[in-house]
Order: C-alpha cells, then structure tokens, then sequence
C-alpha cells in the first residue's frame, strides 16, 4: 500500500457562528501511527473528519500526500474512516459490508471475494463472512468496520474513538490489535481519542487539542515529561501545580512557592513561569525536613494496592504524593505533619 | 380472558391467607372492568366477525359447513373481476403513492429545503378529508369532461384517462393514502444514523447509488409499513368506488349483495373473508418482513441524516417537483369548494357562477345527518375514551390474567375492515329485538355508534397507553402511601395527569368516526337514522344534488380539521405542561 503523510496548514473550520478549529498546523509522517487527543468538544473529532470530508468545508489546506483534498468530496479522497458507532448496514451481511467499498470501485466480483477474505483473515474473522452484523458482538462487529475500510487500500486510515464502545479488557486487547495491524500494513493511521492511555500506548506521535487549537504536538514522553502548557500538563496524568516565582542567583535559580517554600531548580530546568509542576512519583513524603523540602499536613490517604496515594496539604496548595507500597512501610495517617521531599531534576516550570 | 370466580371468600384471617394467591383470586373494581370489557369486545367484535367467518363456510340453505360457497364465488367471472381488480387497483395505488411520497420525503429529510414545513403540514391534508368526499370533485377535475382534460383538449387536443374506471379509483385512493408512506418513509429517513450514509461516502460512494445500496434499503421498514397500510386501506375501501360508480370490486360487490339480495346471501360472506383475510396476509406480511430489522436508529456518536444544501438549479427542480405534487394532492379539496361554491359545473373547466345556494340547501336538507353524527360520533368517541383508560390502566398497571389479551382484542378491530363489520352486525343482530323500541338491534341507530365505537378503539387505545406511560408510578405510589385506595388515586392522580392523552384520544376518535362511511353504510335502516357521510353519499347520488353533497363535504372537512389541529394543540400543551411540571 502507498503510504501517504498528511500536512494541515492554517486550518478554520466553524458550527455556523461557534468556531470549532481555530488555525491547525499538524505534519503526519508517512506510515506514522498519530492520536488526536483531547477533551470532548475539543475538536479533535472534527479535525478528523475534515480530514474525511465530513462536515462543513474548512479554510486553509489538507494535503494528503501532497495532493490538497479541501475542496474534494469525501468519496474521491481515498482516505478510510472507522466510525466511532462502527456504521456496519445492518442490511448487508459481513462479506457485503466489506465487499461494499470495492464494488463502488467497479471491481469485478470475482476479484472481490479473495479481496474480503484476506481482509477478513486478516482481521482473523473470515469464519463469521457470511453473518449479519446485529449476529456480532461489539469487538467482532469492530474488526469488520476496520476490515471494510483496509480492504479498499486507502491513503491514509482515520480512526474515530474506535474503542470507545467496547468494554476495558476488550478495549486493551483491540488496541493492540490495532497497533499490530497498523505496523503490519504500515498505513498512515490518525487515531482520535479522549484517553491518554490509550494515545500513550498506541500512537508515535500525538497532538493535544483544546479549544480548537492544538496546544502541543511530540511523542507521548516528551509530552508528559515536557508539557508546553499548564493544559497539557493537566489533561496527560496526574499533576501538582504550585504557584510561585522563579529567582536566580547567578547561573543558580530557584523556585519560591506561595507560601514562601524554596525549591532549587537544575540547571537543565527552564526557569520562566510562576508554576512548578511536580508529579506524583518525583515527590517523597517524609517525616523529617529535608533539601527541597516542603512542610504540610496528611489531608487523605487512598490504599492502591501496589502504592498509597496521599493527598497533603503543602505549598499553598492540595498536592497529591503517590509512595510505592510494600509491607511494613511507614503509614502516614490523616493529620500527620510532614514534609514532602520534591525531586526538582524532573520538574518543569511553566 | 375468563377466569373463574369462585364466590368470594370471606375474609377470615389466616385460611385465606395461607391459601396459594390463585385458589383465591381478590376480585378488584378493576377485575369486574376488565370482564365488562372483554365481554363487551367479544360481543361487539369477535362474535360478529366470527358469524360472518361461519356463514361464509355453511351451506345457505341446510347449514352443514362445505366449501360449495366459494367454488360459487371463484366460478362467477363478475367476483373473480372484483377480486383481481381489488388487487391491482391497491397495489397501483401503493405504486402511485409511493411516486408521491418519495421525492417529498427525500427531499424533506435530505437537503435544507425551505419548503420542508410545507410538505410537513400540507402533506397531510389528505388525511383530514374523507377520500369518498373528494372523489366527486376529482371527477370534475380530473374526469373525461373534466378541467384538466378540457384544457388538455384545446391546447394539444389530447385527453388523459385520469379518472376512467379503475384509474379514477386509483387516483383517489392514492391522493388521500399517501400521507401514511410519507410520514413512515420520513420518519425512517430521519431516523438513519449519519455515519451510516458517510461510511459508504467514505468508501467511495454517493448520489443515486448511496441512495439504492444504503439509504433505501434502511428505510425500508418504514416504507413497507407505510406501503402495507396503504394497500390495505384500498384493499378494504367501500365509499370511494363506490361514489365513483365502480361496482365490479371486493367491497362494493359485498355492499350490494347484502344491500340488494339481502344477509342471507352467501357471497357477501364469502367476499368479506377474502377482506379479513388480506388484511391479515398485508400486516403479517410487514411484520415478517420488519422482524429482526429494528435498524438501528442513531447510534452512539451519531447523529440524522446530514442535510446537503442544494444548488440553485436542483432547487428550482425541487420546488417544480413539490408544487406539482401539492397541487395534484390539493385539487380534491379546491375541486370540493367549487363544486360547494358553484351553480353549475358541466363541460367547464370552472363552475358557471358563484353561490351560496348550496349551503342552504345543505343546511335545510341536512340537519339530521349533523346532529346524528354529533350523536354517534359523540357517543363512539366518549365510550372510546373510557374503555381506552381502563384497558391501558389494566395492561400497564395490574397483572389480571389475559390483560395483554385485551389489548390485542381492542387492536384486532384495526384487521376488520368496515363492511365487514357491518355486515357481522347486520347478520348477528337483526334477530335481536330492542325492548321498547321495537325494532331489531340491527336496524337502532345505537349500532352504528357502537360500530363507530369499536372501529375507532384502537386508536384511542394507543392515545391513551401513550398518556399512561406518561405517568409515572411514584405519583400513583405517593397517593397510596398517604392513604388513598386503589379507586381514589386512579380518580384524583392517574385520570388527570391522562387527560392531554385522553382528550386527544377523544377528538381524534370523533373526527375520523363523524366521517366514517363503510360500517355505516351497512346499518343506516332509514335516511332519519343517517350519519353526515350517508348524507354526503345520498346528495352525490344525483347531478342536481352535487352542489349541496359538496357543501356538506365541506362541513366534514372542516369537522375533521378542527378535530386534528385541536388534538394537535392538546398533545402540545399537556407536553409544555409536563416539562414544567418535571423536576430537573
């Protein structure tokens, strides 16, 4: 299959008077595994299907592969959409649903068939070809959408929440599945999404869209590690925000929080920005006062499992320690004074 | 339906008690209802339908059971004329229909069209006249010396057959029945998930194939109950053939031989089971074919159908398109008020002059037919209400034994067509004598009412199960749990918050039975008995009578007008009613 890239300049696009993208830029690398991530009205959905076709007519410019589909109906772009809903006809029995894209394409029934089959083997569903598709269940009924759309041999692959209607454990499985095929066919595939762990473990690179304006675009570490913004920072785990000023003595620099708590800064770390972000795990909970060590109260405890997660009073602000569980570990009770012991290698300043 | 009751057990604490619930049934109010009703359904419905089912299998004159009936029936070429013409003239009818209803709903529910609220509206005026009612005007319209066809002749010197024989029936019929592809075929478009109709765009389809591979087929059920109920409404139909002075069909043969030959002739019988059993065969037929469609409506991250705007010339088409139908589907009712308007209307395409002569006449002539179809259609549509509470109060609420057993009875009513009902009652009551009146049951003007009453239970029934499902049943358990018996809530709590739902029931059943003509037509025994739509069919009798049927034509689509849009503006309301009143 060709393998195409997909390059979105100075995207707009609104609902009548609500603006819903405002200027997209994105470059998707041939053969890239790409994930919109974001919110629900974000418009990670819309910017999918205006990939697609769909929807009202956006400004600015869509080039898949170099060619610029803007202006062309969703059925000349040869690109193929997973529906959220699946959208199989329930009037058309599985080999039909399948078949239907290469029939609209005039191909003689006879080269059809072995076309569905391999696609259905490769979805490793070619025993159930001859079923209706209310005879399916969700999983199964998913594999025949993603079946129907590879089988036409699109440009690109859009999937839209493909998983959202499928239960957890079905939900793990599938997106490795997905992953698999994906690699194995090495199609441009844009997968929409709004949960990061989905992103993280599927796509190579993901965008994080908000308000209709993407806010960062890197791989799944660089943006939990280097988030551009306090969105992104937000919207990808768990994050603990402390307001404060940034002061440098020379080249050395440090963080003075609200309530006047200092935590020195690497050399590595950006110092602009009146927000330190810390994550759960770079914070050690301590009994005794430390270096970088913020004074606070045990507010909540929550039993993990494999860790307790503490929710401490400190630094102005609620902050959420996560300490790794093994028997005979030091319990902090709720209203216990300790300090929190922040490691500043890792944190970013915003 | 029967459950025995044993006298009712004293109420000794502890033996009673112990006894398993079914040893001792507790017989409610709502038990004595439900056996009120059923007997009052098995004696107005079943034994009548089934005494036409009997007498088409017996011998006339020994009464021993022999099929002998209908060989007779299927040797005479009039009935097997009748029989194969009933059968085309429903199916062109559903044909015509459908080259109706189809560019209206297409348009409608695809492309943001500002003529959409048009054809919503003005598409279903058909509905609010009595087809029998416009089939005289469509005559002077449509017919050989017609308007259409006298301009037809002097500009091209042609002339089109519109209304000649079986055409003129199939006209008619698909004119007035429509409406029900329109509303199903549109309500079946609508309801088709977006990403249905994308996915075959995405996978490089559109225009007319994405209509014929996708969209179509997943409106079908919708079209085919549409077209179905069509068909059987043709199939079944008594006045506008009648009116049309087409003889040689199903229906029209039924009312003659009765009417001419009298209830102990075999063939209307005979007629009238082929009727039932078509009705039987065209429901059956669309419930096997909807069975295990239940298509899915809008899915999860879905939505309707996405409306393309048009381009200027395909809107102009459009509006070509929806004008022309408006117009062919209006004419009866402009056809209707010249004719009521007119002084006379012969070989021209317009009356001669203008006049209100013929509402005096109507007036002076016609003041029974009114007040008896205030009457019967009063009564009908009162009766209507109250079993129509009470059965979807016991199918909803209690578990009586055989409850759903009422419902499908009351619903059965919709499978008999009207001259067979008539003549069921014809031949089970005449031997019924009323005391004090003196006459048969079958000749006393309270048959036709509770003909009327049984034809148009079924739809008070669905207004009033939709009103109670309404109601939620923490109010009913408030009510109980602060003291008020069974009897009292029902009074105070469910009956109230039903009214919307039961005054629409009301009004609907009162509009559509004030115009009713095939039962009725079958139990008129004198012109003082008669009901405004025997009036209508006696006026067109006559050419001179025309002018005043017409007005009373009128009247009739008036009462059937004032009828829907009330009903209209009730659901309305109470709905407001109901949002305000709900707890967010």
């Amino acid at each position: 299959m060709e393998r195409a890239g997909i390059k979105i300049e100075d995207v707009h696009l609104s609902f009548g008077e609500t603006k819903v993208l405002k200027g997209v830029n994105l470059e998707i690398k041939p053969g890239e595994f790409f994930a919109f991530l974001g919110p629900s009205g974000s418009g990670k959905s819309t910017l999918l299907r205006a990939i697609a076709g769909f929807g009202p007519t956006p400004q600015g410019s869509i080039r898949i592969g170099g060619r610029d589909v803007v202006k062309l109906s969703p059925w000349t772009r040869n690109v193929g959409m997973v529906f959220q809903s699946y959208a199989l006809w329930p009037h058309m029995s599985v080999r039909e649903n399948v078949g239907f894209g290469l029939k609209e394409r005039k191909m003689p029934a006879r080269q059809i068939r072995p076309k569905v089959d391999a696609a259905l083997e490769l979805v490793g569903l070619q025993r159930l070809a001859e079923r209706m598709p209310n005879q399916l269940s969700g999983g199964q009924q998913q594999r025949i959408a993603l079946a129907r759309t590879i089988v036409v041999e699109p440009e690109v692959l859009l999937l839209d929440e493909p998983l959202s209607n499928l239960d957890a454990s079905l939900r793990v499985q599938m997106r490795r599945e997905l992953l698999r095929l994906q690699r194995q066919l090495g199609l441009t595939t844009i997968f929409v999404t709004h949960d990061q762990e989905e992103a993280n473990t599927t796509s190579d690179r993901m965008a994080v869209l908000d308000g209709g304006v993407i806010q960062q675009i890197g791989t799944p570490q660089e943006l939990y590690d280097q988030p551009a913004n306090l969105f992104v920072a937000r919207f990808l785990g768990t994050a603990n925000i402390l307001k404060g000023r940034v002061e440098s003595y020379g080249d050395q620099a440090r963080f003075v929080t609200a309530t006047g708590d200092s935590l020195s800064l690497s050399g590595s770390t950006p110092s602009e920005g009146g927000n330190i972000v810390l994550r759960p795990q770079n914070i050690q909970i301590s009994r005794e006062a430390g270096r970088n060590a913020l004074p606070g109260k045990v507010l909540h405890k929550e039993f993990l499992g494999s860790q307790i997660r503490y929710l401490v009073e400190a630094g102005g602000t609620e902050i959420v320690v996560d300490q790794s569980h093994s028997s005979g570990v030091d319990w902090y009770e709720v209203g216990a004074d300790v300090h929190l012991l922040a490691n500043t290698d890792n944190a970013v300043v915003l | 339906m029967s459950y025995s009751s044993p006298p009712p057990a004293k109420r000794q604490a502890g033996l009673a008690d112990r006894l398993p619930g079914w040893l001792v049934p507790h017989l409610s109010g709502l038990h004595i209802a439900a056996l009120l009703i059923a007997l009052l359904l098995v004696g107005l419905l079943l034994v009548p339908v089934a005494q036409v089912m009997i007498v088409a299998f017996q011998d006339p004159a020994t009464g021993a059971a022999t099929l002998q009936n209908f060989v007779d029936f299927f040797r005479t070429s009039l009935f097997r004329e009748s029989f194969w013409n009933s059968f085309y003239v429903s199916a062109m009818s559903v044909v015509v229909a459908t080259a109706i209803a189809l560019p209206l709903a297409y348009i409608t529910t695809r492309f943001t069209f500002s003529g959409s609220i048009l054809i919503q509206s003005l598409g279903f005026i058909p509905l609010i006249m009595p087809p029998f009612v416009g089939a005289v005007a469509m005559q002077l319209i449509f017919g050989r010396n017609g308007t259409v066809n006298l301009l037809l002749r002097d500009w091209f010197g042609i002339g089109i057959p519109f209304m000649e024989g079986l055409n003129g029936v199939i006209l008619v019929q698909s004119i007035h029945y429509f409406p029900f592809i329109l509303i199903n075929l549109s309500a079946s478009l609508r309801n088709i998930d977006r990403s249905m109709e994308e996915a075959a765009q995405n996978l490089g389809s559109h225009g007319i194939r994405l209509f014929r591979r996708v969209v179509f087929p997943l409106a079908m059920p919708g079209y085919i109950a549409g077209a179905a109920l069509v068909f059987i409404k043709v199939f079944d139909d008594l006045g506008t053939p009648l009116l049309l002075n087409v003889n040689n069909m199903l229906a029209p043969q039924a009312f003659l031989r009765i009417s001419s030959i009298g209830i102990s002739d075999p063939m209307g019988y005979v007629i009238s089971v082929i009727l039932v059993v078509f009705s039987i065969l065209s429901l059956w037929t669309s419930f096997l074919f909807m069975r295990g469609k239940e298509y899915a409506t809008v899915q999860k991250g879905g939505g309707g159908m996405a409306r393309r705007e048009l381009k200027p010339i395909e809107k102009a088409m459009a509006y070509g398109v929806v004008v022309l139908i408006l117009l062919l589907v209006l004419s009866p009712h402009i056809g209707l008020l010249l004719l009521s308007f007119g002084t006379i209307w012969s070989y021209a395409p317009l009356p001669d002059g203008y006049t209100l002569a013929n509402y005096v006449t109507m007036w002076e002539n016609s003041k029974t037919y009114i007040l008896n179809t205030v009457l019967y259609a009063g009564v009908a549509a009162t009766l209507d209400v109250i079993i129509g509470t009470a059965i979807a109060y016991i199918v909803i609420r209690t578990r009586i034994f055989g409850r759903q057993g009422l419902d499908y009875l009351a619903t059965a009513a919709l499978a008999v067509p009207g001259v067979v009902l008539g003549i069921g009652y014809l031949r089970t009551f005449h031997s019924i004598d009323v005391p004090l009146v003196d006459k048969p049951l079958a000749s006393w003007w309270v048959i036709i009412a509770l003909a009327l009453m049984v034809r148009r239970l079924p739809y008070a029934l669905r207004a009033c199960t939709a009103a109670l499902q309404q109601v939620s049943l923490a109010l009913e358990e408030a009510a109980e749990s602060l003291g008020a018996t069974k009897r009292r809530t029902i009074q105070k709590i469910v009956v109230p918050l039903m009214t919307g739902g039961i005054l629409a029931g009301f009004v609907t059943s009162f509009a559509t039975a004030a115009v009713e003509l095939s039962a009725t037509i079958m139990l008129v025994s004198s012109n003082n008995d008669a009901p405004l739509s025997y009036g209508i069919y006696l006026f067109m009798q006559t050419p001179s009578g025309r002018g005043a049927g017409a007005a009373l034509g009128i009247v009739a689509v008036v009462v059937v007008a004032i009828g829907t849009i009330a009903s209209q503006i009730i659901i309305e309301r109470d709905k407001k009613l109901r949002a305000s009143g709900e707890q967010r």
